[in-house]
């Protein structure tokens, strides 16, 4: 009797939940097993409550979620929109599409960095000092041959991004200065440089527009070709094939090469890879390298694509590009795919809530803009509350249950 | 003295997670003043049943009985209210409040409504002190007494609550020997006042020496219920097991060759910069392993991360095979072939969110065919495991299932095979059955001696006598830091306790 036992059914027995599986535990275990309905649900539900808000507003949030969706130019997928309408969409999506490409990049960077167990809050930074470096290149070396010239801007501006937020990955390896405090100091030492270099009297500031703070126009041969669109009217570039390439390459690295299974040791248990003989103090230097090198190139990408010449502004409004880039690695929860998709998604919020696309008889724009950080916000805090919504999501199954068990009670009684 | 009517009756409790029959049917029951201890592997199924018991889960199937009556719990607090105390295998304690504040946290005594009474909460602590005979200082902060004293407040603040029933889970595995023997004391006190009590355990030697009573889980069903007066170490784990278990190991003498090991004068500082290791010199041979015997914190942790290159030793030589590998690190330590079991397999041992096959290819990735030029081949990583998997009969997945999901006995041959796998010259095995059932200690144990045989050097840090005794061709005790006698294997437990606790060295000073 007791010798078919062991044999039989050996992993049954051995792999239950463990002794006490917990709340964490089990949450755990179900993410890592689906892994897509959280992010999902989490969207819906900060959907749903800035669709509260809206609805306190007194105006329709239904109404006023087609519109956005419509802003963002996704009506262009459906082959009923035509003529006029077609057209705005086509040229929403395109806008939506160069929106895209910095929140990827930037998306990627924050997530590369999480997977090394760092959290890299200098996407600012490092984008800025990509979009100095990106848009000198491209001034200089105007002789240059086109495609050179734009791989010459963009591999400068990565290495930009990367020499900036490897100074943090650098102070964290080495004395252990927590890379969240360095990163913000970072970006802040990025933001005044910058704003000096292109500024009043500033060394690449246009000298022939001395009373404006911008920087020379790039070189035309330094200009992504546009696939679709017009090129005058900011058209899609080419950098969106770039940022659905880094996107790839994000996957490869971390799957595929011994440097992207030592960043994900590290990132899990820095203790077992330090005693398996993986360099952690290394792997927090070159994560946060790399990381920096995604920011970095997401900079070049905008002032090649379709800005062409430096703004201080863009210096100081650069936050809520890489601030965006946090929530869309937050909610695409580190994976390439899933950042794929936040980045869609809040690109598709960002410009659908523009005040130039909002329709602004169904919801006023100048409103419109902080209903993306109060959904960007809520994304933010129902990542951080994922246990919340494991609860509601049984919470669900429980009441069919409760509903199912009232119709047997009253015989008992 | 003893009433036979059980004032706790579990009935047919079945309970299912999905793929998995954690309780099967389950009968159980607890007789006023008696301790019945309810044993089994690790995911027999033990704390599922007293997860039900205690109201967190709520079984599929069956019923529970409280002094005869029929009751159902929503919640923790509802079972509390019923009488029910559980002490958690890990503290429920908030360690910057006192003793007494952490007693009656929850039901505190009240004075106009709203304050805090503390002389009254004092009081009562002090009562419940008293009447269960505890010695807790109850002004003291949780994070400033021992481990066994937390333990006790545990047990207060169950019987501050009038638990009659109180639940253990696994109470002993935190302790260390003389605590232990000071809980059973406790408990026996507790028995006599008319508290029953489930002791939840995988060791056969606690149930034995406290039970009054045994239920063995299997598998999630009861395979018996025997008085403890009737039962043997080898009849227990044959049910545990489901087939006879050496609980001796089986070695052929030692045929010790070159040596492999060479420690010389070492010493090493801890995190805190104390000295923790005091020249302490040994050596270990080709076939043989040499046992180091010690209650914990007396540098056992320090020296072994210095031969493995985690800690830099202040002075003195570490030699393996010949090569001076004092100033390297672990990278440098495994490419000159030592092999290393960590105490804490969950810290240092795994990646638990990595996949099996990861975590066995945790050193082997960077180099063919694992790898080449900084490429990683997965399905190989897979490939890998099927293999290591196969011959260290690793269940409960396959390479992509995470090592987190396994039981404990599971996840340690995940790093033995690991360790093994490289063919190291040394092995350096720190506590390498901890928290695992009989079935995985014996397997362990063979590994370690069959890789003996093989020729290895093998070092074995345990903090388990028996484990050491059984285990070592030689014994060296670690006192405060220092060497303080070597034994040959039949030294006695008294002997070696003796040298353990300094008793040895005060002798050797006083001769």
């Amino acid at each position: 009797m007791t010798e078919q036992a062991p044999q039989a059914e050996p992993p049954k027995p051995e792999s239950p939940v463990p002794p006490d599986p917990g709340f964490a535990a089990r949450f755990a275990l179900w993410q890592r097993a689906g892994g897509i309905v959280t992010p999902v649900v989490t969207a819906v539900f900060a959907f749903l409550v800035a669709g509260l808000v809206v609805l306190a507003t007194g105006h329709d949030p239904l109404q006023t979620y087609r519109a956005i969706f419509n802003g963002a130019g996704l009506n262009w997928l459906f082959p009923w929109v035509h003529g006029v309408a077609r057209q705005t969409a086509a040229f929403n999506l395109q806008e939506t599409g160069l929106l895209f490409i910095p929140l990827a990049l930037t998306g990627l960077a924050v997530a590369f960095a999480f997977r090394c167990g760092l959290f890299n809050i200098g996407g600012q930074g490092q984008y800025i000092v990509g979009i100095v470096t990106g848009t000198q290149m491209g001034v200089w070396f105007a002789s240059l041959p086109g495609p050179l010239h734009v791989a010459v801007a963009i591999v400068a501006a990565s290495i930009a991004g990367a020499v900036w937020s490897g100074i943090a990955g650098l102070l964290r390896a080495t004395v252990g200065a927590h890379e969240v405090i360095s990163t913000i100091m970072l970006n802040w030492i990025a933001i005044w440089v910058g704003s000096y270099l292109i500024g009043f009297g500033g060394p690449f500031q246009d000298p022939s527009q001395p009373g404006v703070p911008v920087s020379r126009q790039i070189a035309p041969n330094a200009h992504l070709h546009v696939f679709w669109g017009n090129p005058l009217l900011q058209g899609l570039d080419i950098g969106f094939f770039i940022a659905l390439a880094m996107i790839v390459l994000y996957w490869i690295v971390l799957r595929r090469t011994t440097l992207g299974f030592e960043v994900r040791a590290v990132g899990l248990n820095p203790d077992a890879a330090r005693g398996a003989g993986i360099g952690v103090a290394r792997n927090y230097f070159v994560a946060m390298a790399i990381s920096g090198g995604f920011a970095g190139m997401a900079g070049a990408l905008d002032i090649l694509g379709w800005q062409f010449r430096l703004d201080v502004t863009t210096i100081t409004t650069a936050s809520q590009i890489a601030f965006t880039g946090i929530a869309v690695a937050l909610l695409g929860r580190n994976t390439a795919i899933g950042t794929f998709f936040a980045a869609v998604l809040f690109a598709g919020l960002v410009n659908g809530t523009a005040s130039r696309n909002l329709d602004p008889t169904v919801f006023p724009p100048e409103l419109a803009g902080n209903l993306t950080r109060i959904i960007q916000g809520l994304v933010v805090l129902f990542v951080g509350a994922d246990l919340l919504i494991l609860y509601l999501w049984n919470l669900r199954r429980k009441v069919k249950r409760r509903r199912a068990v009232p119709t047997a009670a009253p015989v008992a009684d | 003295m003893e009433d036979a009517t059980p004032v706790l009756e579990l009935r047919g409790i079945t309970k299912r997670f999905p793929g998995v029959l954690a309780n099967d049917s389950v009968d159980f029951d607890l007789r006023r003043g008696e301790i019945h201890a309810l044993l089994g592997e690790n995911g027999a199924g033990k704390s599922t049943l007293m997860n039900i018991l205690y109201g967190l889960y709520r079984p599929d199937e069956g019923e529970i009985l409280l002094g005869g009556r029929h009751v159902s719990f929503s919640s923790a607090k509802e079972a509390i209210e019923a009488g029910i105390g559980m002490v958690h295998q890990h503290f429920m304690l908030i360690p910057v409040m006192t003793v007494a504040e952490n007693i009656v946290l929850g039901h505190e005594p009240v004075r106009n409504g709203v304050f805090l009474d503390e002389s009254a909460a004092r009081r009562r602590v002090e009562e419940v002190a008293r009447t269960f005979k505890f010695t807790v200082n109850p002004d003291a902060r949780v994070e400033e007494i021992t481990v066994g004293q937390q333990q006790r407040v545990e047990i207060m603040k169950a019987l501050y609550r009038n638990a009659g029933i109180l639940i253990l889970d696994e109470p002993t595995a935190v302790l260390t020997p003389q605590e232990a023997s000071d809980l059973f004391e406790i408990l026996r006190t507790l028995r006599r006042e008319g508290i029953s009590i489930i002791f939840i355990s995988h060791k056969l030697n606690e149930a034995l020496e406290i039970a009054d009573r045994i239920t063995v889980l299997r598998r999630g069903k009861v395979e018996e219920t025997v008085a403890a007066a009737d039962a043997t170490q080898q009849s227990l784990a044959r049910a545990m097991v489901g087939r006879d278990v050496l609980l001796r190991v089986e070695k052929r003498p030692p045929d010790p060759g070159e040596t492999l090991l060479a420690v010389e004068d070492l010493q090493v500082r801890d995190d805190r910069d104390l000295e923790t290791v005091h020249e302490m010199s040994f050596e270990v041979r080709a076939g043989e392993i040499v046992g180091i015997a010690g209650i914990d914190g007396n540098g056992q942790t320090e020296l072994i991360e210095a031969l493995v290159g985690l800690r830099r030793p202040t002075e003195g030589r570490i030699v393996v095979g010949g090569q001076d590998v004092t100033h390297d690190g672990p990278r440098d330590l495994i490419e000159a072939g030592v092999g290393h079991i960590p105490e804490d397999r969950h810290r240092r041992g795994l990646v638990l969110d990595f996949s099996i096959g990861e975590n066995l290819s945790l050193h082997a990735y960077r180099e063919p065919p694992e790898s080449r030029f900084g490429w990683l081949w997965p399905h190989r990583i897979v490939a890998r495991a099927r293999k290591l998997i196969l011959e260290f009969d690793i269940r409960g997945g396959g390479p992509q299932t995470l090592a987190g999901s396994l039981s404990g006995g599971n996840q340690q041959k995940v790093v033995v095979a690991r360790e093994i796998s490289t063919d190291p010259r040394v092995l350096v095995a720190a506590q390498p059955t901890r928290g695992l059932d009989v079935g995985a200690i014996e397997y362990v144990h063979r590994r370690l001696v069959e890789e003996r045989d093989a020729g290895k050097a093998v070092l074995l840090i345990s903090l388990e006598l028996d484990e050491i005794r059984s285990l070592s061709d030689r014994i060296l005790v670690i006192y405060e830091g220092r060497l303080v006698g070597e034994y040959g294997p039949q030294a006695s437990e008294e002997e070696l306790g003796l040298a353990m606790t300094g008793g040895a060295s005060q002798a050797a000073v006083r001769a």
